[in-house]
């Protein structure tokens, strides 16, 4: 049989293993979550940053230390350029890694990314040496400035944080793929395994997912369908798929039916 | 004794306490002089003072003064 394992992805300085990046917000048994981000086979997840509380304690940090599973520290919660270095700022230093998700939005209600700030946000974080993977609309031109601006990986929104909406506007996630250098990271709005697998299929280089598992009724099977998903888009993707046709295409010969009179 | 905010709460420490003795303060933890877990281990934890981020290790060197402004911060559950 073929070799068919997945290749690295090469984001910046960064290798990421899996292609399958998980967050671990929304569920609140740790123990459930544990078992979830086991199955899926991530080798990056996300983690916010908030102040340390005797609740909190570092938990979710030393869980995933045990699991060898690196951390992707997210600015979730940031609304201006200001508060957005801080947070990485305070990130890289608890969590001695250069890796961000830059997540700047716009309101709570949709919270939609604000790409105005997240542009700026970004190019600063690039020259202060960061890796900043950049949370984004699904627009091509915005996507294409961000790469610009610094991005290592441009991560565009299927459809809002947590709606499990699926890709709203699949073209448009196309042609950010075809133009982008950088990898693209197709990040929020996934609610089931199909559409992670469609977004491999579009083009994206991995997918980030949080809630479609983490509040799934059984996240360890939503886990294992995650995982499968992004490797069944890759492969599909890189095989070449037919070309869609007006008409049906026998793929039985018509020569030598039995002929009943 | 300095009083200071950290996390909007205010903490009273002793003269020439340092941000090392803040943090250890907080995550009842015993830390040594450079900012790491004597038990060992990694912290995950970080310290911005009046807005700015204070290096692990440049905690030790940094006396707590009247009023100052400490986020001391972790990763949590997210994203």
């Amino acid at each position: 049989m073929a070799d068919m394992s997945l290749p690295p992805l090469q984001i910046g300085g960064y290798s990421l293993e899996s292609r399958l990046i998980m967050g671990t917000g929304g569920i609140t048994d740790l123990a459930a979550l544990e078992a979830a981000l086991v199955q899926s086979g991530t080798t990056l997840t996300t983690v916010a940053m908030r102040r340390y509380s005797p609740e909190t304690k570092t938990s979710v940090f030393s869980m995933l230390e045990r699991l060898g599973i690196d951390v992707l520290p997210n600015t979730a919660g940031c609304y201006t350029v200001r508060d957005t270095l801080l947070t990485a700022e305070l990130a890289r230093e608890a969590l001695e890694t250069d890796l961000i998700k830059v997540e700047v939005i716009a309101d709570e209600h949709t919270l939609l990314p604000d790409v105005i700030e997240t542009l700026e946000a970004t190019e600063q974080l690039a020259e202060r040496g960061f890796t900043p993977l950049v949370y984004t609309t699904d627009d091509p031109a915005a996507a294409r400035r961000l790469e610009s601006a610094g991005a290592a990986a441009v991560m565009p929104l299927g459809s809002p944080i947590g709606t499990g909406l699926g890709i709203l506007n699949p073209h448009n996630i196309e042609l950010i793929c075809s133009r982008a250098s950088v990898p693209v990271v197709l990040d929020a709005g996934i609610g089931t395994a199909s559409e992670a697998a469609a977004a491999i299929e579009l083009g994206c280089d991995a997918v980030l997912v949080a809630s479609a598992v983490t509040r799934a009724q059984d996240p360890t099977a939503m886990a294992e369908g995650m995982r499968l998903a992004v490797e069944a888009g890759f492969h599909s993707a890189r095989a070449g798929r037919i070309p869609k046709r007006q008409h049906a295409l026998a793929s039985s010969p018509m020569e030598g039916r039995i002929d009943l009179t | 004794m300095p009083t200071v905010r950290i996390n909007d709460e205010n903490v009273t420490f002793n003269e020439g306490a340092t941000v090392v003795d803040a943090v250890a303060q907080t995550t009842g933890r015993e830390l040594t002089a450079e900012g790491k877990p004597a038990d060992g281990g990694r912290l995950g934890v970080a310290v911005a003072l009046a807005e700015e981020v204070v290096p692990r290790s440049r905690w030790a060197g940094v006396e707590l003064s009247e009023g100052d402004q400490l986020e001391i911060v972790t990763a949590v559950q997210g994203g």
